[in-house]
């Protein structure tokens, strides 16, 4: 217990900087993924390829390998990136196709009739999107989407590897310098993601309670 | 140019895989007139009122609204959309907005009008159908027949040239038939050109101009309301007609 204690301000900061990958990677992923879907479900067929080809790419392999090529390839090319900003990176264009899927599972559960009664009042592709169809498919995917957010939590831990200070990373510190605290560790490392994962569910459920009226 | 008319359909082809579903149809729709469609299910009369607003596209002819040809995509469709108002069998309202926010959604959007207009209108046009004393409401919160008057007000608040009716008051109970009807009796007598799918028979017998009468993807028959119901010409209309009026 007291490895915890007395490494409190440590484990604070480590918390920190998880919470903040999750936050910044988190934004990204539904900003880029719901640029994504929209490319999918949108009229232009160049974009329809384009966004199903990203998809299956970056949905299709692991993280790690997505971090290792990011890692080792990104300066080969010439492109530096502080290592904060090259995980953000690899977790955005590693969580945005799930994003993506997930916002389509839920604009493909809108009836077409909303859809076209938008588009009989002489609205665009873009404020069909915006005004009908976007609002009401984000209610039908907040499950979903906070499923992908708490993967996400947990993907973040994979920076460990590459040079960031996260929960993880200090968990493996303490675990060289308190070996005899072994459980104690793994309790409080683990307890600091449970209030991350609990947060977004909290989240999510009170969206979903707000959005259900209509 | 009194003489264009409000809707054109000419050599008008359309196939969905296989089928034929709609067949060389030529139809003028004049200022004011008042369409009915009718015809057994499969015969195109939806597929042929979608086409006018192109909810559906065609693969032959052309279409023309009040003297412009349909555009093929993009904000020019869009512009024109805004002038054809439709009604949908399914209501089809905005299920995440109120009953106010479905009637104003257009005018502000599209037409760029203050939200203090645009609610001053649908409160307006929601008197006209009824509907007033419901504006905060959501959807899902009225019936069926109060639905699809809302859903005129919204196609009205756009202040369409002309209205598709796509089966209006087929998902209706009986008792809310009426009520969808009479606005739509309004209306025909307001002026509004209209083209109305239905199997409404004494719609069409009150308000209609001119009944059509659609089989197998082409217009079998067309005459005023009284010709048609009491002297059809076509075995398959008086086939359609024995079918319908004999209860």
């Amino acid at each position: 217990m007291d490895v915890l204690i007395d490494n409190a301000d440590v484990l604070f900061r480590a918390f920190g900087v998880t919470l903040k990958l999750l936050l910044v990677s988190g934004l990204l992923s539904l900003l880029f993924g719901t640029v994504l879907a929209a490319m999918r479900v949108g009229p232009v067929r160049v974009l329809n390829v384009a966004g199903t080809v990203y998809v299956n790419i970056f949905r299709n392999n692991p993280l790690l390998i997505l971090l290792l090529l990011l890692f080792f390839g990104l300066p080969k090319l010439g492109i530096h990136f502080s290592y904060f900003n090259l995980n953000v990176l690899a977790l955005t264009l590693y969580t945005s196709p799930f994003i993506c899927e997930a916002l389509r599972a839920g604009v493909n559960s809108i009836p077409i009739g909303q859809a076209e009664a938008a588009r009989s009042i002489g609205l665009g592709f873009t404020q069909t999107m915006r005004h009908v169809v976007l609002p009401q498919a984000f209610r039908a995917v907040v499950p979903p989407v906070a499923s992908v957010l708490i993967a996400l939590t947990k993907n973040t831990s994979l920076v460990s590897i590459f040079g960031l200070l996260d929960l993880t990373a200090r968990m493996k510190g303490l675990l060289n310098d308190y070996p005899s605290q072994l459980w104690w560790i793994f309790i409080g490392i683990a307890l600091f993601y449970v209030v991350i994962v609990e947060l977004i569910s909290l989240g999510a459920a009170l969206l979903e309670r707000r959005w259900r009226i209509a | 140019m009194v003489d264009t008319p409000m809707v054109a359909m000419r050599g008008v082809q359309k196939h969905f895989g296989s089928l034929h579903v709609l067949q060389d149809i030529e139809l003028e729709v004049a200022r004011g007139e008042v369409v009915v469609v009718i015809g057994p299910s499969g015969s195109g009369k939806s597929t042929l009122c979608r086409t006018i607003n192109r909810l559906e596209t065609i693969d032959a002819g052309s279409i023309e609204i009040d003297g412009r040809p349909l555009p093929e995509e993009g904000k020019a469709l869009a512009d024109l959309r805004a002038d054809v108002g439709m009604v949908f069998q399914s209501f089809n309202l905005f299920a995440h907005k109120t009953i106010r926010e479905n009637v104003t959604l257009g005018p502000i959007r599209v037409r760029k009008a203050s939200k203090a207009d645009a609610d001053r209108r649908a409160d307006e046009l929601l008197e006209r159908v009824g509907i007033q004393a419901q504006a905060d409401k959501y959807p899902a919160q009225l019936s069926g027949g109060q639905q699809q008057r809302v859903a005129i007000a919204r196609a009205l608040a756009m202040d369409p040239k002309v209205m598709l009716f796509d089966e209006p008051t087929s998902a209706l109970d009986p008792e809310m038939i009426k009520e969808v009807l009479d606005v739509m009796v309004d209306l025909a007598k307001g002026g509004m050109t209209m083209i109305v799918v239905t199997h409404e028979m004494g719609f069409a017998r009150t308000a209609a101009d001119r009944v059509l009468f659609m089989a197998d993807g082409r217009i079998v028959e067309q005459n005023t309301p009284d010709q048609f119901f009491t002297n059809p010409e076509s075995d398959r209309a008086k086939d359609f007609l024995g079918k319908i009026l004999k209860h």
